[in-house]
């Protein structure tokens, strides 16, 4: 049954891609990129990656395509150009595919527990998590403890490519056509405050969106969740308000010094809570002496590392989106 | 179930493909993006592909006696974070292509190299 499943799943999955590839129209593009994470999402829920599905379906059909329409806003929704030595491309495409699908006969056999990939260290993480750390969902383990060093890089990338986009955003355009364009439409920075519908469902959703952030977030110890997750989530929550409520309300509710403040202070808690380990007589990111029992202490350094990634995930999300919301199209 | 594996693989080559083919031959940057996006999820469809065990379950721990098998939580944690950092340099390289759209008037790439030439 789950075999026909991954199949159908899979199949859709690349028609998805054709049409998304293949349709001039971007805002129909965009659209598809959002079923295309979902689709992509239940195959890892069906591959074992709970986690994974619920970061991609949380990102990809939420963040990433409200992102993109914010940018389809200011650059135009139709693709004009053809496309470049169409012919070229498509066979140095083909032959690449060709290639790539004739060296997957000489892969593993799917689900083999003998792959290379299931000897090296994997298998001493499902046992370590166990010793060190007990907690059961051990991916939360590896990305938080074992694996620490790699996650902070990871948030600090994050916080960087926020500040980028603040950054880049702070140069004000050059061209203006003319700055008294008649107003059509609802008033800038309205929302969809005059549509009853979006108001009044929206409005009861967010306080819900919020507590699933909450549980996702603090339950992520034992079911699939965590900072990353958690974060995508919130952000969720407060694009929608801003979306339903315009623009000012949102930033009213969470000030911009406030989402920078949040940028950075998830990024320097993660930090803190690994020197604090230095300052208690261990290494950089070991939590096993935050408290008197080892296995306690990486507990909470776990609770501490994930509440950071989620604030700084959540805190450059929404920033992010407001740039983009904020700009002017020219 | 080996040839779902290789049904899994060969999604796997399409999509990348797919994905760099819209990277090179298409004008748009936008759409440049997009193809960039789904030559990400191509990998990442690989790696979650390689971590699956058969008659294994997700990795966590609880509710499960001794003897039950787990897929690999590595490869789930590299591509988790790795989803999360997608994103954000995909907003990155939107804010870029914003960016260019005010500077230039358009976001097709052949326009924007006829504007540098002049």
């Amino acid at each position: 049954m789950s075999v026909v499943f991954s199949v159908f799943m899979l199949t859709l999955l690349v028609i998805t891609t054709f049409a998304i590839v293949r349709t001039r129209h971007l805002f129909v593009a965009v659209v598809l990129t959002g079923i295309f994470s979902l689709l992509i999402a239940a195959i890892f829920f069906l591959l074992d990656a709970a986690d994974v599905a619920l970061t991609e379906a949380a990102i990809g059909a939420g963040i990433a395509t409200v992102l993109f329409l914010g940018a389809l806003a200011l650059t135009g929704e139709h693709e004009r150009g053809g496309s470049r030595n169409r012919l070229l491309s498509l066979a140095v495409v083909a032959v690449i595919a060709s290639i790539l699908i004739y060296a997957t006969f000489d892969n593993p056999r799917f689900g083999d527990p003998q792959a290379p990939v299931h000897q090296h260290v994997s298998p001493w993480y499902l046992d370590g998590t166990r010793e060190y750390i007990d907690i059961p969902n051990v991916v939360t383990a590896v990305l938080g403890s074992f694996r620490g060093y790699d996650t902070l890089g990871e948030v600090f990338v994050v916080f960087t490519a926020g500040i980028g986009v603040l950054f880049l955003f702070s140069a004000q355009p050059r061209r203006r056509r003319s700055s008294s364009q008649p107003a059509t439409g609802p008033i800038e920075g309205e929302g969809l405050r005059h549509y009853l519908i979006p108001r009044v469902v929206g409005r009861m959703l967010i306080p819900f969106i919020l507590l699933f952030g909450l549980y996702v977030q603090f339950h992520g110890e034992y079911g699939p969740g965590g900072g990353f997750q958690a974060g995508a989530i919130f952000a969720a929550a407060v694009i929608l308000y801003a979306l339903l409520e315009g623009e000012t309300r949102a930033l009213r509710a969470l000030p911009a010094s406030v989402l920078t403040g949040l940028m950075a202070g998830g990024a320097l808690l993660y930090s803190a809570v690994g020197v604090a380990g230095m300052l208690l007589g261990s290494h950089f990111l070991d939590y096993s002496v935050l408290a008197a029992d080892p296995v306690v202490g990486q507990q909470i350094g776990i609770v501490l590392i994930e509440a950071g990634v989620g604030i700084t995930v959540a805190g450059v999300l929404i920033s992010v989106f407001h740039a983009f919301a904020a700009r002017e199209s020219v | 179930m080996e040839l779902l594996g290789l049904y899994h693989y060969w999604v796997f080559a399409i999509l990348l493909m797919t994905g760099f083919y819209a990277v090179i031959a298409k004008y748009n940057l936008i759409k440049k993006l997009l193809g960039l996006s789904i030559f990400q999820s191509a990998v990442f469809l690989l790696y979650i592909t390689m971590g699956k065990i058969e008659g294994g379950t997700a990795p966590i721990l609880q509710a499960y006696g001794e003897g039950q098998l787990f897929s690999n939580p590595l490869p789930q944690v590299l591509i988790l974070t790795a989803i999360v950092v997608g994103i954000s340099t995909m907003a990155l390289g939107l804010g870029v292509v914003v960016r260019i759209k005010e500077e230039y008037g358009t976001i097709e790439e052949h326009e924007i190299r006829e504007i540098d030439r002049q």
